[in-house]
């Protein structure tokens, strides 16, 4: 081990798995009131690679991403993103990951543009104006960037929530149903935006169950009623397994 | 700094573009002196009841204020975009505190001068009376922000809010009205204990203030 | 999270509560000023000083709470206001039937340590709403917490308040409550303060050990239902007729 890494403040230090890890989940389990919500979720995730979590609605998918954007505080169970624990270590995650929830998180009242404006300053990005204006550009935002967003239609805000999640850059991207309400077209651009650029680390939520494993190198599969059905590499997912999840709908 | 900055920025923005906090609690209070004065049944207000009224109706209307000052956090996601970015929950607090002190001023503005007239109270005891406004409105704000961002994330928020600010701010009220009373005194102005009240506030808004600083990250978590 | 009911306890407190009673009527003599009636003060003063050092305690274990993350100092400063509230109505009753037995009225603003109270009271009311208010576990106990400690530091600041506020226009009317008191009076006081000290402890012990049972008690109900439900109960299920008298 040179000097270097042995000086460096380990963020490996801290994980449950090996030093590459983006993410690492022992035992996680989140209550609402009395009832968890899901339970026992353990699972890792390397630099670069894409997790897919699956299940019917229910299943608590959308709980477990919040958990990992430190949203959501766990039950119980051992959480590290990005080489911080969470909870107690969330400031070290903020700001490096990418959060793309079922709310678009963009105020209604001011433009697209002004909602970006105001993530960038939160987020301390200097001069902000001309990665807003090559997201817009790239996101086919660029002439509706100066209206309100309650203005928008469902998909022209699904692609400005998607503008604000990449805005600073994040080394993870946490995204729930990023191709709700858009159309074809529009969803490769979306594909193009979200894709698995520069290395970054992907989570995605969805219900399209066969698209998503095509994407994906490790698989979070979640029961209805919150119980983990399988959480692994996609190789190692049998057909049973979703079978006994979906039932029947799903090959 | 730069996140409170924004944040401030982003609600006064927004206030100024819906004008929906300030002009509603100034034609609040402008009702309410109505009320006053037929519920009193007088046309000129002097001394403690001047005092009284005036501050009551201040309350009651900071009170509006304070029920929005996070509804847009809350209903489109305010709080998962601060608590997204690198941002301490200080700053939130801290804007917030600011946000609502600016509505309390700005409505102030016009609705010192509306009781001036419709009670007929003397010009000369409105300077000083600003003076004692400006403390009164921080020790408003402070337990505002800190009592609103506990109801805002409760069920029944609008009974929450004012059920735990109504006490919470009876010194307020104390130190306020002790102030402003000899200040509006029918012969003119006096003084009074002026000093005393008015550091009776100032110790409020302090504690308060410190307060809020200690314990709003607890508040940011979900 | 797990608390006993205490044994030792509740055996000193009734020892010291009648001590304290027996001094009151048999040994501490009637005030100069207002006769038999002031014995009600042994009572009134010591409820309304454990109420309010009740609420500073609720205060600080919210502090640990916030600290430590530690559910059980939040159900510790849950019970702290609980009980003091419970005491604070008496002290607010107690306080009127004096009141209206020194000045003829149930209720005198003039008395600011009285007015001070009755605030704090209303204020510590709202803690109940405000609980009940918020579903999920964890984030009640943290709003309750932060609730527990601006209230502790807002007791202070309204004592300071309200004490100038009356001090200005009236003298104060319970000189004999400060310092007034004989040395037979102080024994007494001091005797019926720590019986209530003692009193206010026992029944945030037992309310606590209560607490704690009757969650655990969901728990096992909880285990039992989903065994159940599984099919594979491991407690089997008590056949009705072998174990009836039949």
């Amino acid at each position: 081990m040179s000097m270097e890494s042995a000086l460096e403040p380990s963020t490996a230090a801290g994980t449950h798995g090996g030093p590459e890890a983006v993410i690492a989940l022992t035992g996680v389990r989140r209550d609402y009131g009395e009832r968890p919500v899901v339970s026992d979720v353990s699972i890792e995730l390397a630099a670069g690679q894409t997790l897919a979590v699956l299940g019917p609605n229910g299943a608590g998918k959308t709980t477990v991403l919040r958990i990992l954007a430190t949203l959501l505080r766990p039950s119980a169970g051992g959480v590290t993103v990005l080489g911080a624990r969470l909870p107690s270590e969330a400031w070290k995650a903020r700001g490096r990951i990418g959060y793309l929830g079922h709310q678009p998180l963009l105020y209604r009242e001011l433009t697209v543009r002004e909602n970006l404006g105001f993530n960038a300053r939160l987020h301390g990005i200097e001069r902000p104006e001309a990665r807003i204006e090559e997201l817009l550009g790239r996101a086919g935002l660029a002439r509706r960037g100066g209206e309100l967003v309650r203005n928008l239609s469902a998909g022209m805000l699904q692609r400005a929530a998607i503008c604000r999640a990449l805005l600073h850059e994040p080394e993870l991207l946490l995204l729930d149903e990023p191709r709700s309400h858009l159309d074809p077209a529009a969803g490769v651009i979306v594909d193009e935006l979200l894709g698995p650029e520069r290395g970054r680390s992907r989570v995605i939520v969805t219900h399209a169950v066969e698209a998503g494993l095509v994407e994906a190198d490790q698989v979070l599969l979640l029961r209805a009623d919150g119980i983990v059905a399988h959480a692994g590499p996609v190789a190692a997912l049998s057909p049973g397994d979703a079978r006994a999840v979906y039932g029947g709908a799903v090959r | 700094m730069n996140a409170f900055r924004a944040i401030l920025a982003k609600d006064l923005r927004t206030e100024l573009r819906t004008l929906e906090s300030v002009p509603a609690m100034a034609l609040f209070a402008a009702t309410t002196f109505v009320l006053f004065r037929f519920g009193l049944d007088r046309t000129t207000l002097e001394g403690s009841l001047a005092a009284g009224v005036l501050l009551a109706t201040v309350l009651f209307a900071a009170i509006l204020a304070i029920n929005r000052v996070f509804v847009a956090e809350r209903e489109q996601g305010g709080f998962d975009v601060i608590r997204l970015a690198p941002v301490d929950g200080t700053s939130l607090f801290a804007a917030k505190v600011c946000v609502l002190a600016i509505y309390l001023l700005a409505l102030e503005l016009i609705a010192v001068p509306v009781f001036a007239i419709l009670f007929g109270v003397g010009a000369a005891g409105l300077a000083p009376l600003a003076a004692v406004l400006v403390l009164a409105d921080l020790g408003l704000a402070t337990v505002g922000a800190l009592v609103s961002s506990i109801a805002v994330n409760s069920r029944a928020r609008d009974l929450i809010g004012p059920l735990l600010l109504l006490p919470l701010l009876v010194p307020v009220m104390i130190a306020a009205a002790g102030a402003a009373e000899p200040l509006l005194a029918a012969g003119g102005p006096a003084y009074g204990e002026f000093g005393q009240w008015m550091a009776i506030l100032a110790l409020y808004d302090l504690v308060f203030v410190a307060v809020g600083y200690a314990v709003y990250d607890f508040l940011l978590e979900d | 999270m797990s608390f006993k009911a205490p044994r030792i306890l509740p055996a000193l407190t009734v020892v010291t509560l009648a001590a304290g009673f027996i001094l009151v009527f048999y040994f501490a003599p009637n005030d100069a000023d207002q006769g038999f009636i002031q014995k009600i003060f042994y009572l009134h003063v010591p409820l309304a000083v454990c109420a309010l050092v009740g609420f500073m305690v609720a205060a600080v274990q919210a502090i640990l709470h916030l600290r430590s993350g530690d559910p059980g100092w939040d159900a510790r400063s849950y019970v702290s206001i609980h009980i003091s509230v419970i005491l604070g109505v008496a002290v607010l009753i107690t306080g009127s039937i004096w009141a209206r037995a020194s000045w003829g009225k149930w209720f005198v603003w003039d008395e600011p340590t009285l007015v001070s109270f009755l605030i704090v009271f209303l204020l510590y009311c709202t803690y109940y709403p405000l609980r009940y208010a918020i579903e999920d576990r964890e984030r009640q106990a943290r709003y309750a917490s932060v609730f527990a400690i601006t209230a502790g530091a807002f007791v202070p600041l309204n004592f300071l308040a309200v004490r100038l506020a009356e001090s200005l226009v009236h003298p104060r009317v319970f000189a004999t409550a400060d310092g007034g008191l004989t040395p037979k009076m102080t024994v007494t006081f001091l005797v019926c303060l720590a019986g209530m000290a003692l009193l206010w402890q026992t029944l945030v012990r037992f309310e606590l050990a209560a607490k704690s049972t009757r969650a655990r008690l969901a728990r096992l109900r909880r285990a039992l239902d989903q065994d159940a439900v599984a099919g594979g109960s491991r407690i089997a299920p008590v056949p009705r007729r072998a174990s009836g008298a039949g």
